[in-house]
């Protein structure tokens, strides 16, 4: 089996195991039906719901993958959303809104990279001062309102809005998801990253631009970051800076190390990413859904299995237990 | 020189926080006074004594965000254990702390020996901790106004200082003492500024990291146990996301988040900006909370950069 396969086996295999939990617990999660012109199921909400999880999730992969974080994307969002609702509010275009919108978030992303790139700031750090001034900011433009977008604005489709059966959300994540495994395949971009995150030194050595590849990460998760902080807006039909996105960095984060993308940077997978995201997605449905003696699951399970299966997946991942495991094994032989 | 280089990230901290209270203190009136200034110890004392613990992890190079998490489970299993059990604070509140000490060597434990991120296994933590105090309370508060050593604890002062800020002032003595004359405290340093270096001198690595992290535990319990005496509740959704406002203030206080140098004084310089910052829109009406983020992300992004300047300056 190919190294790139036996790292996608576990978070493919954690997932089918929910999935067929789900089916035997619940089995009207994957009940399909049409409703208001668009397949509706459990199955598909998930996804639906999950939509800004696995844009975020896509860019923090070649983040992570680069060697860097990136803990800004949820204030991102908020100022996406929040952007976006004050330019329709001037009777704009939909898309002069989405324009502004993913203009201003590539500019943050840009500024990321530009402070650890240029600056050398650790990543940690410099995305910590977006993070936290990034709501403020998004606060600044709001005017600390909630402000909505009117019902028949062209905007809302970004989120409520189907084609062929499918929800934007998700259709639009897939597009991002396939547009971006074209572009780090069929160029040398995915290559490039992969060595930076591999290797900083021997790729300066080899002539590699490690600045600009590292900035293009930034601003590639700048540019989703701010397009799953669209999706979150219209589907609420609001701009809402003080909850839009909050948390969902961490959310993320766990969605790229689940998928087999070691934090240290090097080698990544886009989707094992995907499956992470639907996996952390699919558990807080599972939760919603599951019923034991007539008696529903209390939500705040959800944080403590997500616990288990973070630090699950770490020690899978890790050579250390590999090692002590053999050693024992060889002990008891 | 040398020792002027080191220490200027920490001049530079008190000199922001001295011009900054000095400004308020002329332009509001009331914002000098004594009753004000303590208050500056007593509101901050639950995010000062989680500081406190945060320097010690990141002095060894890693971090922890587990630390708002604990301060709630440790602010409701104290509420629990007197309120249902009837258990006194003073017998509670131990277990508490060596809960919370525990709960943190765990976590230090499994980055030691499985050689994994501290981000990723604390962040593990904070999920479990706060899930932990949610399911305790089924997301309620439990109300500790009835039990008279809450309410009597709550009201002692000595000076005007509330029993929180002076368990914050002596929590700062007893760290910095510990990381400056122990052989503990001297291993915490070496191994953020060079592990490996640390290792081949012999040094006891792997307790000092596991100590690192049950210190930040230990904290953070203290830190609930405070919270739980100022609110006087226990509350599973306090202290949400208080780890970022510890990590600004240790960055802020002049401790370098790769480890390895730093202060806990600086710390508490830090926390107090913080206060400062935050108290600020109290005494100017018109001022929108948001400022506060923005202000807060500026002067992180200053005090990096002034970091990043002094670290060139010494390289040179």
């Amino acid at each position: 089996m190919p190294d790139s396969m036996s790292r996608l086996v576990w978070p493919l295999a954690a997932l089918a195991l929910l999935l067929a939990f789900n089916a035997v617990v619940s089995p009207s999660f994957f009940h399909l039906h049409f409703a208001e012109g668009r397949l509706a199921s459990p199955l598909i909400d998930v996804l639906n719901q999950g939509a800004p999880v696995l844009l975020l999730a896509l860019g923090m992969t070649l983040v992570i993958a680069a060697g860097g974080i990136d803990l800004s994307v949820g204030a991102v969002m908020a100022i996406a959303g929040a952007v976006a609702a004050r330019v329709l509010e001037t009777d704009a275009s939909a898309a002069a809104a989405v324009a502004a919108a993913l203009a201003v978030c590539l500019a943050a992303g840009l500024w990321n990279g530009l402070l650890i790139t240029f600056a050398g700031v650790p990543p940690i750090v410099a995305t910590l001062i977006l993070m936290v001034a990034g709501r403020g900011i998004a606060q600044l433009i709001t005017d600390g309102q909630i402000i909505t977008v009117e019902p028949g604005s062209a905007f809302l489709a970004i989120g409520r809005g189907a084609l062929l059966g499918l929800p934007a959300p998700v259709l639009i994540a897939l597009a991002a998801a396939g547009a971006l495994s074209a572009a780090v395949r069929l160029t040398s971009l995915g290559l490039f990253i992969e060595s930076v995150g591999g290797n900083e030194e021997a790729s300066r050595h080899a002539g590699l631009d490690v600045r600009s590849t590292r900035l293009a990460a930034y601003a590639i998760m700048g540019l989703l970051a701010g397009l799953a902080g669209l999706v979150d807006a219209a589907d609420i039909a609001a701009a809402d800076a003080n909850n839009s996105g909050l948390y969902l960095e961490l959310d993320a984060i766990l969605a790229v190390v689940i998928g087999g993308t070691a934090l240290t940077g090097g080698r990544f997978s886009l989707l094992g990413s995907l499956a992470g995201a639907i996996l952390i997605q699919s558990l807080s449905t599972t939760i919603l859904m599951a019923q034991f003696g007539g008696r529903s699951v209390p939500v705040e399970l959800n944080l403590v299995i997500k616990a288990a299966v973070v630090l699950i997946v770490c020690l899978l991942q890790s050579s250390e237990l590999r090692r002590l495991l053999l050693r024992t094994r060889r002990a008891v032989a | 020189m040398a020792r002027f280089t080191r220490h200027w990230p920490l001049l530079a901290t008190a000199v922001v926080l001295i011009a900054l209270y000095a400004t308020a203190a002329i332009a509001y009136p009331g914002f000098g006074s004594w009753f004000q200034f303590t208050r500056f110890f007593s509101d901050n004392a639950t995010l000062g004594l989680a500081a406190i613990g945060m320097t010690f992890v990141i002095l060894s190079g890693g971090i922890d965000l587990s630390v708002g998490a604990v301060i709630a489970l440790s602010s409701m299993v104290l509420a629990v254990l007197m309120s249902r059990l009837d258990l006194s604070m003073w017998s509670a509140a131990p277990m508490v702390l060596v809960l919370g000490a525990a709960f943190g060597a765990f976590m230090g434990g499994i980055i030691q020996v499985f050689r994994l991120p501290p981000f990723l296994v604390t962040l593990a933590g904070m999920f479990l901790a706060r899930g932990a105090a949610l399911l305790l309370s089924d997301a309620k508060r439990i109300d500790m106004k009835d039990i008279e050593s809450v309410r009597s604890l709550s009201e002692r002062h000595i000076a005007g200082f509330s029993l929180a800020a002076m368990v914050l002032v002596a929590a700062v003595v007893i760290a910095a003492a510990v990381l400056r004359f122990t052989r503990f405290g001297r291993t915490v340093y070496a191994i953020g500024s060079d592990e490996s270096a640390a290792r081949l001198m012999g040094l006891p690595v792997a307790r000092a990291r596991v100590g690192a992290y049950s210190i930040s535990g230990l904290c953070a319990a203290a830190g609930g146990v405070v919270h739980l005496i100022g609110m006087q509740a226990g509350d599973a959704s306090a202290a949400f996301l208080l780890e970022l406002d510890a990590i600004a203030a240790v960055v802020i206080g002049g401790t370098l988040l790769a480890g390895g140098r730093g202060s806990v004084i600086g710390t508490l310089l830090g926390v107090l900006i913080l206060g400062l910052i935050t108290t600020i829109p109290n005494y100017q009406g018109d001022l929108n909370t948001w400022w506060i983020k923005i202000v807060i992300g500026l002067l992180l992004l200053a005090f990096v950069l002034l970091q990043r300047a002094a670290q060139r300056w010494t390289e040179c």
